[in-house]
């Protein structure tokens, strides 16, 4: 080997010391941060020890929990710690993602937080378990106005964990007046500049608020004519979004768009331009409750796991990093989360906990839920939904790609030809 | 005489084939199975004349056709770039193919997603064209911004197959045509064109088929009214009705579209030179 080869192997591998050596550094210069956390004296009593080294699977929706990032408190593992319980945590990004999941029976789950109307069809197929509630006994929490809900109206089958509203996001520089109604989302004005649900339901119950039709309606015409609305808003759209709204929002790429009231508090912190509305024709109100499913295998530790989430301490953590607005009295009523949304956004507490009789008084909460709905209905919005996912719009600008596609296709085939011809000429001459 | 096969050569492609029977044939059934039935399992070809009756056929269009564009400027950037680097010297071109394989470290939905912030309205070029007094360009939302995507994210594979073929060409052949009294476009276009052929074909079909059943890119970078295939599969796969038979039946119809335009290419380029290989 020669001096220069050696040469290059030994700075490499002096190299890849340094690296492993910097990187070994910074684990040690950073350990984990210790969040000052405790539960109540009450969760704390609780005997975990017939469960402790058993595991529970956690189906919920992405970023739905304290998860020990950026200085919070990490729930799991702090119920790990407690119980001696493991828990094994997944997310979904749908309650239909979730719930095809649940039905094709290959994992199964012990605690799932689906929202109110898949709870129904779930409890309406018999794929939950009914709770113990002996187990959940931080359940007292639990406001009054988020018991006995329609999905389950004997209080069998879930725990309310998160709920929420959708409104209207708009960032003021862009919007002249503070809007009041859905029916800025088809402003000509604010054309590509309007963003939208790229959810079937929460899309056509924005079309079917506006047209006041019902958001459960099971008649196929009403969601004709809400897709009808739609078709005309696509005109101004410039995307339809779900995740993606907050960078939109946030760097001020678009003027307006519909979403949940909790995201609004955490876009407002990248961009305070933002403000946030409840439009007047009402809007869609939604309750996500942990459940157990019937393929669970540990339902006792999923239980105390509900509990443990319902603990004044956990839930507040919860309710301090989702941003969502909690069902818990324990942590409405207290002052440290009370002060946590005076800092998020002056007005937080009237945006995350409005109350329904001023915002839509002589209404119906209920006719704000989205129900469960008979499976041709279903099929009927998912066919108007792609139908409406496909449609082209006024300003269309697909067909420069017919133009290229054409001139393509005309250049290759005289290229090929040309060279047929010549080949010919060629072997006759 | 009959040479008796070693137990390694017996037995070497069998994890191949228990991978290939579990998760290349188990799966094809399957998606043959979802398209001619419906939800309740009986046979039918209701989902074939409902992609026939509404506006699927457009799509399926509009898909091919942006595949086609994108594939093309792939290969009209890719060529000439593969055939500049051979004539570097091996350190620039190990180089430049790390340069070109970098980006594909990374996840390419990370990439998009990196290409949608950069193309906003208010995104970093545009920031940078106002303050060169420009003004706004409406990047993001368009369909060149959708090719500008796929060209992005599938130009590698159409580089690194030509490069390949060509850096291992037998130099003696382009001297001999030298020496013969070619010119240089001669010599281009009459020993290292036909030569490269099997690098262009395969790279042809691997820029041609992701690009037909792209969907990521055309959500972030497309406009509002941009649906491709890819995309119409996955709404349809994700909806509330939770059904696979009408997507399994567009991935069917998808599928022996591009099986007809992978035999189309591939007889035009056993046309053209003998030995084109078959991908």
């Amino acid at each position: 080997m020669t001096l220069r080869l050696l040469l290059k192997k030994r700075s490499l591998s002096l190299f890849m010391a340094a690296v492993v050596i910097f990187s070994c550094l910074m684990l040690v210069s950073c350990p984990e941060e210790e969040v000052d956390f405790e539960v109540t004296s009450e969760t704390a009593a609780i005997d975990y020890s017939p469960y402790a080294g058993t595991t529970i699977n956690v189906y919920n929706w992405g970023e739905y929990i304290s998860d020990g990032s950026e200085g919070t408190v990490d729930v799991n593992k702090a119920f790990t710690k407690l119980t001696g319980i493991e828990v094994n945590y997944t997310n979904f990004s749908g309650n239909e993602d979730m719930y095809s999941k649940l039905k094709s029976g290959g994992i199964s789950y012990d605690v799932i937080i689906p929202s109110d109307y898949m709870i129904e069809r779930l409890i309406s197929e018999g794929m939950l378990l009914k709770l113990n509630f002996n187990n959940i006994p931080n359940y007292k929490y639990i406001s009054e106005e988020y018991r006995n809900l329609y999905f389950d109206s004997d209080n069998e089958y879930s725990v309310p964990y998160n709920v929420g509203m959708v409104g209207i996001i708009y960032n003021t520089e862009m919007v002249s007046s503070a809007p009041d109604s859905w029916s800025v989302l088809c402003d000509p004005a604010l054309s590509d500049k309007i963003l939208m649900f790229n959810n079937p339901r929460d899309a056509f119950a924005i079309a079917q608020f506006m047209l006041d039709i019902d958001i459960n309606t099971q008649n196929a015409d009403d969601w004709e004519k809400a897709k009808e609305w739609l078709m005309n808003q696509k005109n101004y759209v410039k995307s339809y979004v779900m995740d993606e709204v907050f960078n939109k929002m946030e760097s001020g790429s678009a003027a307006v768009a519909p979403y949940y009231a909790g995201d609004f508090l955490s876009m407002y912190q990248n961009n305070d331009d933002l403000a946030f509305v409840y439009p007047k024709e009402g809007t869609n109100i939604f309750v996500d409750s942990a459940c157990i499913p019937t393929s669970a295998k540990n339902k006792a530790a999923a239980e105390l796991y509900i509990n443990f989430l319902l603990d004044p301490n956990v839930a507040l953590q919860n309710a301090q990093t989702i941003c969502y607005a909690s069902p818990n009295t324990a942590v409405v009523e207290n002052e440290d989360y009370q002060n946590f949304l005076k800092e998020l956004h002056p007005e937080a507490n009237a945006i995350l906990y409005p109350s329904f009789e001023e915002l839509y008084p002589g209404k119906d909460v209920n006719d704000y839920y989205y129900r469960n709905l008979p499976q041709a209905t279903l099929d009927k919005i998912s066919t108007l939904w792609s139908e409406l996912k496909i449609a082209s719009t006024e300003n269309s600008d697909s067909y420069i790609i017919y133009i290229l596609c054409i001139t393509a296709v005309i250049l290759l085939a005289g290229v090929v030809v040309f060279l047929k011809v010549r080949k010919r000429r060629r072997i006759n001459a | 005489m009959k040479t008796k096969k070693s137990l390694l050569q017996r037995y070497a492609a069998s994890p191949y084939m228990v991978w290939s029977v579990l998760f290349v044939i188990a799966p094809l059934l399957f998606v043959i199975y979802y398209a001619f039935t419906d939800r309740n399992g009986t046979f039918s070809f209701n989902n074939f004349s409902r992609m026939f009756s509404g506006e699927t056929p457009k799509v399926f269009v509009i898909s091919l056709a942006f595949a086609f564009v994108s594939t093309l400027i792939c290969l009209i950037i890719a060529y000439p770039l593969a055939y500049s680097m051979i004539k570097t010297k091996k350190k620039t071109q190990n180089m430049l193919i790390m340069l070109f394989m970098l980006p594909m470290w990374m996840n390419f939905v990370l990439r998009t997603y990196a290409i949608s912030f950069l193309l906003e309205d208010r995104g970093l070029i545009n920031q940078l064209f106002t303050s060169i007094g420009l003004g706004q360009i409406k990047l993001i939302n368009t369909s060149g911004a959708v090719i500008f995507g796929m060209i992005y994210n599938f130009l590698p594979y159409m580089l690194l197959p030509i490069y390949s073929v060509m850096s291992k060409m037998d130099k003696s052949l382009i001297e001999a045509s030298e020496d013969l009294g070619c010119n240089r476009l001669h010599t281009l276009t009459k020993v290292i064109l036909p030569l490269s052929i099997p690098g262009i074909v395969s790279g042809i079909t691997m820029v041609f088929v992701p690009s037909v059943s792209t969907f990521y890119i055309s959500q972030k970078l497309g406009p509002s009214d941009f649906t491709l295939i890819g995309d119409e599969i996955e709404t349809e796969i994700k909806s509330a009705a939770g059904s696979y038979n009408y997507g399994s039946a567009i991935s069917f119809v998808l599928m022996i579209l591009i099986f007809i335009c992978l035999i189309v290419m591939n007889k035009f380029s056993d046309e053209d030179a003998q030995g084109g290989m078959l991908v």
